[in-house]
């Protein structure tokens, strides 16, 4: 007895077209900046404007900075909670979650109350400050999704027999967690990177109320005063997001099939 | 740290050798941990003890639930309403409709290219949020939007004339729905593969019609993660904040919005005032997650 599949069919269509007409509508509606023609004036503008550059750049390099920083945090964590720690490590889950649980402008507001200016810790009092501030802010909305993705990841690999073999030839602690633990999940490491890229390369609320000069603040900013140009943004951004998921489901598929 | 471990006089030297080193290795153990927790400590806990220590603090510091009693005025009670509403109907729209299109493709025998396409865009879609997707509404929905002119042309009338408004309940929640419902068959396909084949197969044995099948097997192992799930949705559209911001700019009253005025130029003209608004959202987001979570455990004891 087969079942009919017509349902089925009609569900993912009707769930295609909503979210297809509305990338569709922005493709058509970046290509309208000229009158009487479509074209790619547009994201000419855009792609020439040095704020788009700057900005852009900013963001990168935040990014980048972000994945660094919760590399570093999460993956010796996550090891020595597995190896030696198993009893804290409801807490330690627990607190890589609370970024689910306090939102982002929640969270900024304690920051601007903490580390204002004329505070103990005056981190918003210079530019490096704001901008470290605004890293840890993003490694802390990114450590849910890093967590998981390394912690997945080293529960793959037999972490304990690698230790104790590498520690009988004599390797120290970090030889053990950089050439040993770090390559066997790299796959894993890679594909939360490209989560927190994702994460934080348009994020705007952090940065625009820790006012510093990065992507999300620009598109919105953009948004206010521009017709064409955000819709073509909204196309250039879709398209990061799409490349950042990729690449992770890529690495995320490398690392299951190699630990069957 | 200060206080060292001083072994009691009466205890001979070669009895506390074995107890100290096995204390300094239990140090060592946590030393491990640290920097997480200074980190999650700094960066984490302590900016949202700092806003809820002064959500119960007045302008000197000292107790009062004053501001808490004062959240009940008309702007603010407004802004939480609309967005309780706003974040309930998109978690329920989409938590529906996510359902819907999940089952179709792990139950509906259609070719696997559309389950793992779905999951893909699903994956790209629920990151899709913030600034960019304002955009694309815009275009789409919006007063010259793609489907409100095909809409103007096919039908002959304007909906932006008969009150619809992107800027509105039901302009915002259509907006949300584009990351609630991915999101929802992200977290809902694992659960429904985790029905098992041999429970729909001996229903229908036995005679159960595919309602019955629904309402008395799937249904009972199915709710945990169905109600979980649609409280994480609805956690996540009431913090968010940036999708808002750049369709409407200041001017929708929702409750991160008025935060994120109160943060930039104190609108309430009360910094404590502010602390307890932030803290009403802490207890709102808090309770929906940990509800989310408790009910994860429940799914886990049928769907492994």
């Amino acid at each position: 007895m087969r079942k009919s599949t017509f349902g089925p069919w009609l569900t993912v269509i009707i769930g295609s077209a909503y979210f297809l007409i509305p990338l569709l509508a922005t493709f058509e509606f970046s290509l309208r900046l000229k009158r009487d023609e479509y074209s790619f004036e547009a994201y000419r503008i855009v792609l020439a404007d040095s704020r788009f550059q700057q900005s852009f750049f900013y963001s990168v390099t935040l990014a980048l900075a972000t994945i660094v920083v919760s590399v570093l945090l999460v993956v010796p964590t996550a090891y020595w909670v597995q190896l030696k720690l198993p009893r804290v490590r409801p807490l330690v889950e627990f607190i890589t979650l609370l970024p689910l649980v306090i939102p982002a402008i929640v969270l900024v507001f304690g920051y601007l109350r903490l580390y204002n200016s004329s505070s103990i810790i005056p981190l918003t009092g210079s530019t490096l400050g704001t901008d470290l501030l605004l890293t840890f802010g993003y490694v802390s909305l990114a450590l849910p999704y890093m967590f998981r993705a390394v912690d997945t990841g080293l529960r793959a690999i037999n972490i304990r027999t690698l230790t104790e073999a590498a520690e009988s030839l004599g390797a120290s602690r970090s030889t053990i967690l950089f050439k040993i633990i770090f390559p066997n999940i790299r796959a894993s490491v890679l594909s939360g990177a490209f989560l927190t890229f994702a994460i934080v390369i348009g994020e705007f609320t952090l940065a625009s109320l820790l006012n510093r000069p990065a992507f999300g603040p620009y598109l919105q900013n953009i948004g206010a005063n521009r017709a064409y140009e955000p819709a073509a943004l909204a196309i250039i951004a879709f398209g990061i997001t799409w490349a950042c998921m990729g690449l992770m489901q890529l690495f995320g598929g490398q690392r299951q099939s190699t630990s069957r | 740290m200060s206080s060292p471990v001083i072994p009691a006089p009466v205890i001979s030297a070669t009895a506390t050798k074995p107890q100290r080193s096995a204390l300094f290795r239990l140090n060592w153990a946590w030393l491990g941990v640290v920097p997480f927790f200074i980190f999650a400590f700094m960066f984490l806990i302590l900016p949202t003890m700092t806003l809820v220590i002064g959500a119960f603090q007045d302008r000197e510091g000292a107790f009062t639930f004053d501001n808490i009693a004062r959240l009940n005025q008309p702007l603010i009670w407004a802004s939480y309403k609309i967005s309780l509403q706003i974040s309930a109907a998109s978690a329920i729209l989409g938590g529906i409709i996510g359902f819907f299109l999940s089952q179709a493709v792990v139950g509906g025998g259609l070719p696997g290219w559309v389950r793992s396409s779905l999951m893909t865009f699903s994956g790209v879609a629920s990151n899709f949020a913030g600034v960019p997707l304002a955009f694309a509404f815009i275009a789409t929905i919006g007063f010259n939007g793609l489907v409100t002119v095909a809409f103007t042309k096919a039908f002959g009338f304007n909906p932006y004339r008969s009150g619809f408004s992107l800027l509105s309940f039901w302009g915002l929640t259509a907006t949300y729905c584009y990351f609630q419902i991915p999101l929802m068959v992200l977290i809902l396909t694992p659960a429904l593969d985790g029905l098992k084949k041999e429970w729909r197969e001996a229903s229908s044995i036995l005679g159960a019609s595919s309602w019955q099948y629904w309402r008395h097997i799937a249904f009972p192992v199915l709710w945990p993660s169905l109600l979980g799930a649609t409280l994480l949705l609805f956690a996540n559209s009431f913090g968010a904040i940036a999708t808002a911001y750049a369709l409407t700019g200041s001017s929708f009253n929702i409750v991160t919005i008025l935060l994120y005025a109160q943060i930039q130029g104190d609108v309430l003209h009360d910094q404590n005032l502010g602390y307890a608004l932030a803290l009403g959202m802490i207890v709102i987001t808090g309770l929906s997650n940990f509800t989310y979570i408790w009910l994860r455990g429940r799914a886990e004891r049928w769907i492994k």
